[in-house]
């Protein structure tokens, strides 16, 4: 019994797999697999249909990257002086307060994107931004993603043993070499393990990128227009309670598979990289 | 020689920008942990401004109303308590058994490092592709509709992960002893299990469970994706009734242009921030109260 109970999370994968090739297959059926991956019109809710997935695609990825640019150095920078610089107070009470960032909803963040980020910090900025942008959608993203990367990185860092930095200072060494020569290289495999995990969760993020992204689908690499992600193409169908079996039901199954393939090749590097190049000191 | 070697390369180093920089670097680091921190003050304080005029008992009372002075989120609120409550019965047994067996029975490396490596794996998912496994196979593949009992049982595979994480780790924090002692009495594995780990573990088991509820709580992309946009006046009286939940009702005011609305989801976001905080609380007290027990 207790077997089968921790064989739950294989088949969970095994049917998620499963029912999203089938609904897909379904959806493919109607469409041809080369126009899904390679065409740049989607226009799945109104005449005429067109079904080329990379709008959705590329907005995806350019929140994606925005939201990394915000984490990784925010992130990396707290981890860091958490684990090398911080008293044992300081240390607590920042950590608890980014869990505290982790445990939010993120609802709460497509909120904070459009009434705080959006009005207070970009449209006095950049001249001509309106409400919804990637822009709006990445930053809040790169937010929500920070305590990924700072917690996963900094228990990288704290496991690096004392023995390396005595070493390094008995050599002569100064802190900050201590800290980016040694600490940091040691820690590297978790670092790389935090910010890929990092980056499928933004990914996947939906609620961010429904209220502050907007619904248009807009092919373009310019992060100060509103454009549609994956995850908000797939709100917006189910917003609107799309029929059981038209070919709009359908095409949520396919964006959500290609989801899902692209976010699961990240997470299993990252999961690689750890069993991989963890060193066990 | 080695003296002068030591005195030339450290103690007597000239190299100012180094040192500046050494003494910089801690200033530097902590501008990020600032900016951070500032992210949390920045959101809630935005909500709190925005909601606090808003905040009353009628909010959890009235039903959602096209008109914002008289709009409550009674149904969301109910919804909310249904399919968590509800999702809860099914991760936290079926994670406790998980984790039992993972950290206790599973003796064979291979097999438990698989199962380590599908549930970092099932963490790492997207929560809105729960939500479509769930629409295809839950509402539409075993007919229970857009219902209360679809949203949970997606919500309970959905933090069965969390939940298995938290039981694993608990039952390594018993020590071995503590085992031997009863083994060496007699006692089967199963007695083991049942009268040593069970009991021990369980506060800590029940911390991670909490972590999974409030998890499931603020989730709103598969819910969305399984029940839709709903507009509720009614109490939920059976677990196939259509629903909505509290991060969805926010969801629907926050995309209304009327800044009455924008007030109306502040103060939702206050009460669902709220309880979270005592979901969490909760947790912690737990954990307070039972930590000092173990130590043999």
């Amino acid at each position: 019994m207790l077997l089968s109970a921790s064989s739950l999370s294989f088949i969970a994968i095994v049917v998620i797999i499963g029912t999203l090739v089938i609904e897909s297959s379904i959806f493919f059926g109607h469409v041809s697999f080369i126009e899904f991956i390679t065409g740049t019109e989607w226009t799945v809710l109104f005449e005429p249909k067109k079904f080329g997935v990379q709008p959705l695609v590329v907005a995806t990825a350019i929140t994606s990257l925005i939201a990394l640019t915000v984490a990784i150095p925010v992130g990396l920078a707290t981890a860091i002086y958490l684990s090398e610089y911080a008293g044992p107070t300081v240390r607590r009470i920042v950590k608890s307060t980014i869990e505290l960032l982790a445990g939010i909803p993120t609802v709460v963040y497509g909120y904070f994107a459009l009434y705080f980020i959006s009005p207070n910090l970009l449209m006095p900025l950049i001249e001509g931004l309106g409400v919804h942008s990637a822009l709006a959608v990445g930053l809040t993203i790169g937010v929500l993603i920070i305590p990924i990367v700072a917690s996963l990185s900094e228990d990288a860092m704290y496991s690096v043993p004392e023995d390396f930095r005595l070493a390094a200072y008995s050599l002569g060494a100064r802190k900050m070499d201590v800290v980016f020569k040694v600490v940091l290289p040691a820690a590297l495999s978790g670092i790389f393990a935090s910010i890929i995990l990092a980056f499928t969760r933004a990914m996947g993020e939906t609620m961010i990128a429904a209220i502050a992204g907007g619904f248009r689908v807009f092919y373009s690499f310019d992060p100060r227009e509103a454009m549609q992600t994956m995850t908000s193409f797939i709100a917006q169908v189910a917003t609107g309670d799309a029929p059981h079996g038209t070919v709009e039901y359908q095409s949520i199954f396919a964006v959500g598979l290609l989801l899902f393939f692209v976010t699961m090749v990240f997470n299993v590097i990252a999961l690689l990289i750890v069993r991989r190049w963890q060193i066990r000191y | 020689m080695a003296d002068t070697l030591l005195a030339e390369r450290v103690l007597e180093r000239k190299d100012t920008r180094k040192k500046i920089l050494d003494k910089l670097a801690p200033i530097i680091l902590s501008t990020a942990v600032f900016l951070a921190i500032s992210a949390v003050a920045a959101l809630l304080i935005t909500v709190v401004t925005q909601g606090w005029s808003r905040l009353s008992l009628n909010l959890i009372l009235e039903y959602p109303s096209a008109n914002p002075a008289r709009a409550g989120m009674r149904s969301a609120f109910l919804g909310s308590l249904w399919t968590v409550g509800l999702s809860a019965l099914i991760s936290v047994p079926l994670g406790i058994a998980a984790g039992l067996y993972l950290a206790e029975w599973a003796r064979w490396k291979p097999f438990r490092r698989f199962v380590e490596f599908n549930m970092a794996n099932l963490a790492g998912v997207p929560s809105i592709i729960f939500g479509l496994v769930g629409l295809s196979l839950l509402t539409y593949g075993l007919g229970w509709g857009r219902s209360i009992i679809a949203g949970a049982f997606t919500l309970g595979i959905m933090t069965l992960p969390l939940v298995t994480v938290a039981a694993a780790e608990a039952v390594k924090t018993i020590p071995e002893a503590l085992k031997q002692g009863a083994y060496a009495l007699g006692a089967t594995k199963l007695q083991v299990t049942r009268h040593i780990i069970l009991p021990n573990s369980l506060p800590m088991m029940m911390t991670g469970a909490i972590l999974a509820i409030s998890r499931a709580i603020g989730e709103a992309a598969p819910i969305l994706v399984i029940s839709g946009l709903l507009f509720i006046r009614q109490d939920p009286t059976s677990v196939f009734d259509r629903f909505t939940v509290m991060p969805l009702q926010i969801y629907n005011w926050v995309s209304r242009p009327q800044v009455a609305f924008q007030e109306l989801s502040s103060a939702a976001i206050i009460v669902l921030l709220l309880l979270l905080m005592a979901l969490n609380a909760t947790a912690i007290a737990i954990r307070y109260r039972y930590q000092k027990r173990l130590v043999l």
